[in-house]
C-alpha cells in the first residue's frame, strides 16, 4: 500500500451531511474488476449532466480546485454501501485527505487499507476550513493541519497512523499470527459449512 | 459485571487481543459475491496466497444478475465479465459457488439462513453492508470492504476495533400485525435515532416487540441496522431461531448439541451494561413511508411531507439536507403522503423478499389489479423463495394482478442489472435505501413495507393499508 506522510493543497469544500457511497461512486461503475480508473466516476451524478457534460455549479468542476488533494465535508461521510470503490475513486481522482465531523464505520476502515487519511474535526474547525481559500498543509507525523492563520491538531489512533506512515501490508502482518489462528481453529466448536 | 450477547460472541472469537488498538477476531463464515470480490482474489494471486478456509467460504452471484429468463445470455458485457470472474475465482481457489443456474442461488443474505449456513453465536462477514441481516440469528454479522474480503480469504480473521453495545428495546403490541410490520418498526427506529445514530455500535434489539416477530421479520429489522449507521444488529436466539435452522441443507450434524450450548450462552446477562439505550413503543405506530433521500427521512402514512424547518429541529445541516432531498424528490412540504402518485413498485431485496413478505403482499393483491399507470414487479429473494411461492400459487396471484414475477437477485434495490428506474420515475420500494439515484439515475425511491407497496400498486398512490385489513 502507498504510504502517506504530508500533503499541501487547496481545499475542496463539499458542505453536506450524510454523503453516501452511492453518491461517491454510483452503482453502474462497480462492474470493473480492477482497483484503478474509478476517479472519472467520482460523484458522477453531481459532476455530469445527463448528456455527460460537466455541471458548472458543482464544486469539483471549479477550475480553482482541479489539483485539490483535500476534501472537507460534513457528518457521516461515506455512509451506506460498503463499496471500497468509493475510496478507490477518491484516491484515483487525486484526494489523499478527507476531513469531516464524522465518518461511517465501514468507509473509515476502508480508508486505512488504501492510504487515504480520514481526519475528524469538530464543527467549528470544519466551518472555518470551508472558508479557507489558500494552501493548507496536512502533516500526519506531527498530527497538524496548517492553515494561513492557525495550526489545528488532530487525533488519530497510533496503530492507524503507523499503517499510513509506513504503508503496511495488513495481511503480511496478520499471517505472522498463523500459530495463534491455528490454535484457535483447533478449539473452535463451529463446524465447517460443507 | 455481566456481559451483553455481543460481548460474549466477541470474547469467544478473539485470536489476538490488544489493549491499544484493534483485536484480531476469527471469522466463522465468509460470504462472497461477484461485485466486491474480484479485486480481493487478484490481491491473493499477486502475493501468491491461498484461501485459508475454502470450507468456511460460500459464494453466489446476486448483485448484477438479470432477473429475466435465466436461459438467455447476459447482454451487459461488464456484468458478464464480473460473473465469469467469480466462476473462475471460485474454481481456482476451491470455493463452493451457487451460480446463476443453481437452485440455491439468491441474494446472499437470503440464502445464508435458508441453507442453514448462518448459525447463532458465530461471526459472519461479507463484502456487503446488509450482512447485518444475519444478526437475527444471534450472529455477529457485518459488512466489510474488498481489502478486508482479501484479508479474510487469506487469514480467516479480521482486525477490528471493538464496537460499543447499544440496546434498542421494542415494547408493546402492534394493533394490526398484518398492516404494521417489522419494516415499520425499523423505519420508526431510524426516523428517531437518525442515520448516524448507531455509529460505532452493535445494536441488540430486545423486548416483547422483538420476541413476537417471526425469524423473517427479525431479519428485516437487523438488515437495516446499517441504515442507522450501526456496524451490526443482533437478536438473542430463542426457540423460533432454533426451529428455523433445524434440518436445513447445511445445518451441522451435531446441531442439537450446539443448540444446548447456545441456550446456555447466547443471552445478555441481567447485570450487563449497554453504552447506549433507546426504547420504541409500538402500540400505536403507523405504516411508514420515506419521503427524502436517506432512510431517516421518513414519516407516518397519515402525515404530510414535513417542512425542512420542522424536520431539522434547528440543525442547520439537517435543514439543508432536507431542502436538497425535497428538490431531488420533487416534493413540497404539506403534501399528504397519500396524495403522492407512483409510477413503479418494487417488491424485493434482502430486506423484504422472503416467503412471508410475498405471502403478506399477495393477501393485499388478491382479486385486484395494478393501477393502469403503474409498472409493478416482484423479485423473490432466492430461487428457493421463488419455488416455495410458486408451490403455494402466489406467483399466480401476482401475475393475475399484472405484477411481473421475476427471477431472484438484488435487482432494483441497487439497479446494477437492467431493472432500473428512468429519470423522474417514482417508486414504492420494499428495499432499504432511498439515496439519490440508487434505483436508477434521477429515480425517486420511497421505502415502504411489502403490504404498503402492494396497496400502492393497486391504487397508484400511497394508501393507509390498515384500512384494507
Amino acid at each position: 500500500m502507498q504510504s502517506f506522510k504530508k500533503v499541501k493543497s487547496v481545499i475542496t469544500s463539499l458542505d453536506q451531511v450524510n454523503v453516501d457511497t452511492d453518491q461517491i461512486v454510483p452503482k453502474q461503475f462497480l462492474k470493473l474488476v480492477q482497483k484503478s480508473g474509478f476517479g472519472k466516476f467520482l460523484f458522477y451524478d453531481w459532476r455530469y449532466d445527463d448528456k455527460g457534460n460537466l455541471k458548472s455549479d458543482f464544486v469539483l468542476n471549479n477550475e480553482k480546485y482541479q489539483n485539490s488533494k483535500i476534501l472537507v465535508t460534513g457528518d457521516n461521510f461515506g455512509c451506506g454501501s460498503s463499496r471500497e470503490h468509493a475510496v478507490w475513486a477518491l484516491l484515483d481522482y487525486g484526494f489523499s485527505v478527507i476531513i469531516a465531523t464524522s465518518f461511517a464505520d465501514i468507509f473509515y476502515s476502508n480508508c486505512f487499507k488504501n492510504g487515504l487519511l480520514p481526519i475528524v474535526l469538530n464543527e467549528n474547525q470544519i466551518s472555518k476550513l470551508h472558508h479557507e481559500t489558500g494552501l493548507i498543509e496536512v502533516d500526519l507525523e506531527n498530527q497538524i493541519i496548517k492553515t494561513s492563520n492557525e495550526q489545528i491538531t488532530f487525533d488519530i489512533e497510533l496503530h492507524k497512523k503507523k499503517i499510513l506512515l509506513e504503508g503496511l501490508d495488513d495481511i503480511a502482518q496478520t499471517l505472522q499470527y498463523e500459530k495463534k489462528i491455528s490454535e484457535f481453529e483447533k478449539e473452535s466448536k463451529i463446524p465447517s459449512v460443507l | 459485571m455481566g456481559k451483553t450477547l455481543f460481548e460474549k460472541i466477541w470474547d469467544t472469537h478473539l485470536v489476538v487481543e490488544k489493549n491499544d488498538g484493534p483485536s484480531l477476531i476469527y471469522i466463522d463464515r465468509h460470504l462472497i459475491h461477484e461485485v466486491t470480490s474480484p479485486q480481493a482474489f487478484d490481491g491473493l494471486r499477486i502475493n501468491n496466497r491461498r484461501v485459508r478456509r475454502p470450507d468456511l467460504t460460500i459464494a453466489t452471484m446476486d448483485h448484477n444478475v438479470p432477473t429475466n429468463d435465466r436461459s438467455l445470455p447476459i447482454l451487459d458485457q461488464t456484468s458478464a465479465i464480473q460473473i465469469q470472474a467469480l466462476e473462475k475465482n471460485c474454481s481456482d481457489f476451491g470455493i463452493q459457488l451457487f451460480d446463476i443456474s443453481s437452485p440455491n442461488q439468491g441474494i446472499v443474505h437470503v440464502i445464508g439462513p435458508q441453507l442453514g449456513i448462518t448459525l447463532p453465536g458465530t461471526t459472519i462477514v461479507c463484502g456487503d453492508s446488509h450482512t447485518s441481516t444475519h444478526g437475527a440469528f444471534g450472529t455477529l454479522a457485518f459488512g466489510i470492504g474488498t481489502s478486508e474480503v482479501e484479508h479474510v480469504l487469506a487469514s480467516q480473521t479480521l482486525w477490528l476495533d471493538k464496537p460499543k453495545p447499544f440496546e434498542i428495546k421494542v415494547e408493546g403490541k402492534r394493533k394490526d400485525t398484518h398492516a404494521v410490520t417489522a419494516k415499520d418498526i425499523i423505519l420508526s427506529i431510524i426516523k428517531k435515532i437518525g442515520t448516524a445514530g448507531g455509529m460505532g455500535t452493535v445494536i441488540e434489539y430486545r423486548g416483547d416487540g422483538i420476541s413476537d416477530l417471526s425469524m423473517e421479520q427479525r431479519m428485516t429489522i437487523c438488515n437495516m441496522s446499517i441504515e442507522a449507521g450501526a456496524r451490526a444488529g443482533l437478536i438473542a436466539p430463542d426457540e423460533k431461531t432454533f426451529d428455523y435452522l433445524r434440518g436445513r441443507k447445511y445445518t451441522p450434524k451435531n446441531y442439537e448439541t450446539l443448540v444446548d450450548y447456545w441456550k446456555e450462552n447466547l443471552k445478555t446477562d441481567k447485570d450487563a451494561k449497554f453504552e447506549k439505550n433507546f426504547i420504541l413503543h409500538i402500540d400505536n405506530i403507523a405504516p411508514q413511508v420515506s419521503w427524502g433521500t436517506n432512510p431517516g427521512m421518513t414519516c407516518d402514512v397519515t402525515e404530510s411531507i414535513p417542512s425542512p424547518e420542522d424536520f431539522s429541529k434547528g440543525d442547520h445541516n439537517q435543514k439543508k439536507g432536507a431542502e436538497k432531498a425535497l428538490e431531488y424528490m420533487d416534493l413540497k412540504p404539506g403534501i399528504p403522503i397519500t396524495e403522492i402518485k407512483i409510477d413503479r413498485v418494487f417488491i424485493g431485496s434482502c430486506t423484504n423478499a422472503r416467503l412471508e413478505d410475498l405471502i403478506e403482499a399477495s393477501r393485499i393483491i388478491k382479486g385486484r389489479k395494478v393501477s393502469p399507470h403503474v409498472r409493478a414487479m416482484v423479485v423473490p429473494g432466492s430461487q428457493m423463495v421463488k419455488k416455495q411461492a410458486e408451490e403455494l400459487g402466489i406467483d399466480k396471484i401476482f401475475t393475475n394482478a399484472n405484477f411481473e414475477w421475476r427471477e431472484s437477485g438484488c435487482s432494483m434495490c441497487l439497479g446494477m442489472n437492467p431493472d432500473i428506474l428512468s429519470p423522474g420515475e417514482r417508486c414504492a420500494s420494499t428495499s432499504n435505501r432511498n439515496f439519490e439515484g440508487r434505483q436508477g439515475t434521477g429515480g425517486r425511491t420511497h421505502l415502504v413495507s411489502p403490504v404498503m407497496a402492494a396497496a400502492a400498486a393497486i391504487e397508484g398512490h400511497f394508501v393507509d393499508v390498515r384500512k384494507w385489513m
